[in-house]
């Protein structure tokens, strides 16, 4: 009884309460548009490189770290992307070179972050302005939209016959190995206690600083996929792909329950947060919302996030001690 | 501060041939009225007794020493003279009249400032700013008037005869010179009565030397001022009298130059040595961890020594002398600068934690909530933490209730008192989460244990489990490094003591030779007989 209050209590219910308000919102405003299976499809498409990026960023604001760099490289990516298929390397080649360099951009981060002691916060911020101006220098402001047909259709597409797009399918097959490595792994575990105190992880033999590296890796190369799926999807690569994004990414991270403090959340949490934001712009847009009120919206999910779980915590804290029927379990020993 | 010159009884408490001038004078000092006095004061947090019918006395022109072993209740008196807490039983007197502090603000308003080991200013701000901080001069437009601001540091600074530049910033300042920065503010404030925690255990020979010299010129002005260090020669150099603590009652209160060091050793640990944590005897066999040549710079020089299969060794010393600083370069949290740690005849790694792991070392930290747990995870998780490869299945996830099993085994074995595992282990009392912490390092089935401080702040009952545990391990054949202040412990529970002095061994004890004279003479750098 008192388990299923403080069950209720915690953010991740909270953020799939306001999913069912948002799918409600939208299902009463546009009726049969929203619910139709082709609208299903875009709310999917088009969250795709949010929803990629924010699995390995998950990982990293567990560990107390940040990377705001992620939407640039995603930029880089389609830049780098035009470029070598403008001078004519074939896409088979081209998408493992753009993994490699995003891991390579990630791990410029990691360096910076584990070795110089540096905070990933300014790191990141300078990476992000540093990555995002390479991608200009490489491309320029030309769009290079001449990708083979195979590669863009599977970028439209949907899953076998499903309403499913092929990127979410990409997404979710992720989502199960991110979300096994974050909690059932040992790996996972590490990133959990140096979260919450790196010294003590530290004390208990974890490489916090190899994890950590290799978190930004990650996440670099996980942002160049994105950039990969972006461009497809959009048949287009331009140097401004995706700008700004970062700041979606880590207000569905943080909506999802993560602890921007780090230690705390759960990816489930996280996916519903992404399915949040992308019915929520999806049903706003259907009723003609502009795009500048969808940025108000996702700037307000993101303060949202960061105020939502410390009032959860006081409601919990509140009933946990008003009701005196779960308080904290006292030792016996003095 | 009007300071009678009566009251001035010593200049150089150390010269011998000062004694009858000390004498003759010492009559007048007892007559003037202490400015500050506990009489009678009592204090106990929980069941323990921290002071006892302490009686001490602060006179003007008088520099008082303030000696007794860790926890021998010293932190307590300062904090009852400083009004951050009151007595359960006597009182506080101010110039002879009983005072009642209601907190730390009453005290600076009758003069009592309390100079702290660390020095608390605002590393970017001017030594002017810091010492005026919140009572800044205005000028016209209700700007700070820096000019005033200097000049009136500059004449407090002048009065106690150092030369330091009130604009410059506090930052590149030595901490003997913020100290006296410290000093200034106080005076400010026309604080009366110092009281300096440990002012020189961060100081080298020369700082301590600038910093006497300001006690000297506070003394001559009539201030009254409590001297706390575990350096007993500075206590001698610098103090006229001296209030000994055992056990958190005054057992000597008299004049410096009436004793020597020998006395004052054996007024500071005099008690009965009883029996609580004998270690059994275990069958002490082939040297498993050897440490040579260990040197980090600013922490600890050359330190060499092995522990044996079956053996305790304790770390012994004040605190800040380096134990802690060579368990975490043994460890791998820190690198050395020199020198090696090899595990059955097997270099380590320096600066690898891990690395140390492997090879059979674990380290049961000082800071339990710190260094020792993930306060905010559960039980099972933090006794997992250090044994994840272990954990994992055939396809290398943490199977479900493996840890639980894994942590259930230990709870089991260590007697821990919890109600779920999956509690965060925060909601465990002190003594409990030691036994997660030592529970979390037996999973690992170390060869050699390094533990540091086993029993701080846990209870009685618990500690002598700690104990029981520690003596059952070694006869298991486990090699134990064993850090601690708290001498019964270490007394009681080691084979050979290692006392370090100032980041050396300064000798090395057998148990037969062990005793607390032995071990406070060494730690405290008095070269033994």
């Amino acid at each position: 009884m008192s388990e299923v209050k403080t069950r209720l209590a915690r953010w991740e219910t909270v953020t799939v309460f306001l999913l069912l308000v948002a799918i409600l919102y939208g299902a009463t405003t546009s009726g049969e548009d929203f619910l139709s299976g082709g609208n299903l499809n875009s709310i999917l498409s088009d969250i795709s490189e949010i929803a990629i990026i924010a699995l390995p960023l998950t990982l990293i604001i567990v560990a107390a770290e940040i990377d705001l760099s992620v939407a640039s490289v995603l930029g880089l990516t389609s830049a780098v992307m035009g470029y070598l298929w403008n001078h004519g390397w074939a896409m088979e080649m081209i998408i493992p070179a753009v993994l490699v360099m995003g891991a390579l951009a990630g791990a410029l981060n990691g360096v910076l972050v584990t070795r110089l002691g540096l905070p990933s916060l300014a790191v990141t911020i300078g990476t992000l302005a540093m990555y995002r101006g390479l991608a200009y220098v490489v491309l320029g402001d030309q769009a290079v939209a001449d990708f083979p047909q195979q590669f863009t259709d599977w970028g439209f597409g949907t899953f076998a016959g499903t309403q499913i797009p092929n990127p979410f399918v990409l997404f979710i097959v992720l989502a199960i190995v991110f979300g096994v490595v974050l909690h059932m792994t040992g790996i996972g575990r590490s990133i959990f206690a140096m979260g919450a105190n790196e010294e003590a992880a530290r004390f208990s033999g974890i490489r916090v600083k190899r994890i950590k590296f290799w978190l930004f890796v990650v996440t670099g190369a996980m942002a160049s996929l994105a950039g990969v799926v972006y461009a497809f999807r959009f048949a287009s690569a331009r140097a401004d792909n995706g700008v700004g994004l970062e700041l979606s990414v880590v207000a569905v991270v943080l909506l999802g329950g993560v602890s921007i403090f780090g230690g705390k959340g759960h990816l489930l949490g996280v996916i519903c947060a992404m399915l949040l934001l992308g019915t929520l712009r999806n049903a706003l847009t259907l009723n003609d919302v502009s795009a500048e009120v969808l940025t108000i919206v996702t700037g307000s999910l993101l303060l949202l996030s960061v105020l939502g779980p410390s009032v959860t915590a006081r409601v919990r804290e509140a009933l946990r001690r008003g009701r005196g029927v779960d308080p904290p379990p006292t030792p016996t020993t003095t | 501060m009007t300071g009678s010159d009566s009251s001035v009884s010593i200049g150089f408490c150390c010269f011998e041939g000062e004694e009858p001038q000390i004498n003759q004078q010492s009559t007048p000092a007892e007559i003037t009225t202490p400015i500050i006095a506990l009489k009678g004061a009592s204090k106990s947090y929980g069941a323990v007794r921290a002071s006892r019918n302490v009686s001490i006395e602060l006179r003007a022109g008088e520099v008082r020493a303030l000696a007794g072993e860790n926890g021998a209740g010293k932190s307590t008196i300062v904090r009852m003279l400083a009004g951050v807490q009151r007595p359960d039983e006597g009182d506080v007197l101010v110039d002879g009249d009983v005072a009642a502090f209601h907190g730390p603000a009453d005290a600076r308003d009758v003069g009592v400032a309390v100079i702290y080991q660390e020095p608390t200013l605002f590393p970017d701000l001017s030594v002017a700013e810091n010492v005026m901080m919140g009572r800044h001069p205005l000028g016209s437009g209700r700007r700070i008037d820096f000019r005033a601001l200097n000049r009136t540091v500059k004449e407090l600074l002048d009065r106690l005869g150092v030369k330091l530049d009130p604009e410059q910033p506090v930052k590149g300042l030595s901490i003997a010179d913020q100290q006296i920065v410290e000093i200034a503010k106080a005076l400010s404030f026309d604080a009366r009565v110092l009281i300096m925690d440990e002012p020189t255990a961060a100081l080298s020979g020369h700082e301590v030397e600038r910093l006497f010299g300001v006690v000297r010129t506070l003394k001559e002005r009539g201030a009254a001022v409590l001297f706390i260090s575990h350096r007993l020669d500075e206590i001698f150099a610098i103090c006229d009298t001296v209030t000994v603590l055992r056990d958190g009652e005054v057992t000597h209160d008299g004049r410096t130059a009436d004793m020597d060091t020998d006395e004052l050793v054996r007024r500071m640990v005099g008690r009965e040595l009883s029996n609580l944590f004998p270690k059994l005897d275990a069958e002490i066999g082939q040297p498993v961890l050897k440490v040579e040549r260990l040197t980090r710079e600013g922490s600890f020089v050359d330190v060499s020594f092995e522990v044996r299969r079956g053996e305790i060794v304790a770390l012994a010393g004040l605190v800040g002398a380096g134990r802690s600083e060579v368990a975490r370069a043994i460890f791998g949290i820190d690198k050395p600068d020199a020198g090696t740690v090899t595990i059955d005849g097997v270099e380590l790694k320096p600066g690898s934690p891990t690395q140390a792991m492997k090879a059979g070392i674990g380290l049961v930290p000082e800071d339990r909530r710190q260094q020792g747990l993930v306060m905010e995870m559960s039980i099972e998780r933090n006794m997992g933490l250090t044994r994840l490869q272990a954990l994992r299945n055939r396809l290398g996830v943490i199977g479900l209730g493996s840890e639980a099993r894994n942590a259930s085994d230990w709870a089991t074995k260590l007697q821990l008192k919890f109600q779920k595992l999956s509690d965060p282990v925060g909601f465990l009392s002190g003594g409990n989460q030691q036994k997660v912490v030592l529970g979390k390092w037996l999973a690992t089935g170390p060869k050699v244990l390094i533990i540091d401080e086993p029993t701080r702040g846990i209870d009685v009952g618990t500690k002598a489990e700690v104990h029981r545990l520690m003596s059952e391990l070694a006869g298991d054949g486990l090699a134990v490094l064993m850090i601690s202040s708290e001498l019964p412990e270490v007394l009681g529970m080691a084979d050979r003591v290692l006392v370090m002095h100032e980041g050396r061994i300064a000798r090395e004890l057998s148990r037969a030779e062990a005793d607390e004279e032995n071990v406070v003479r060494a730690a405290t750098g008095q070269v033994a007989a």
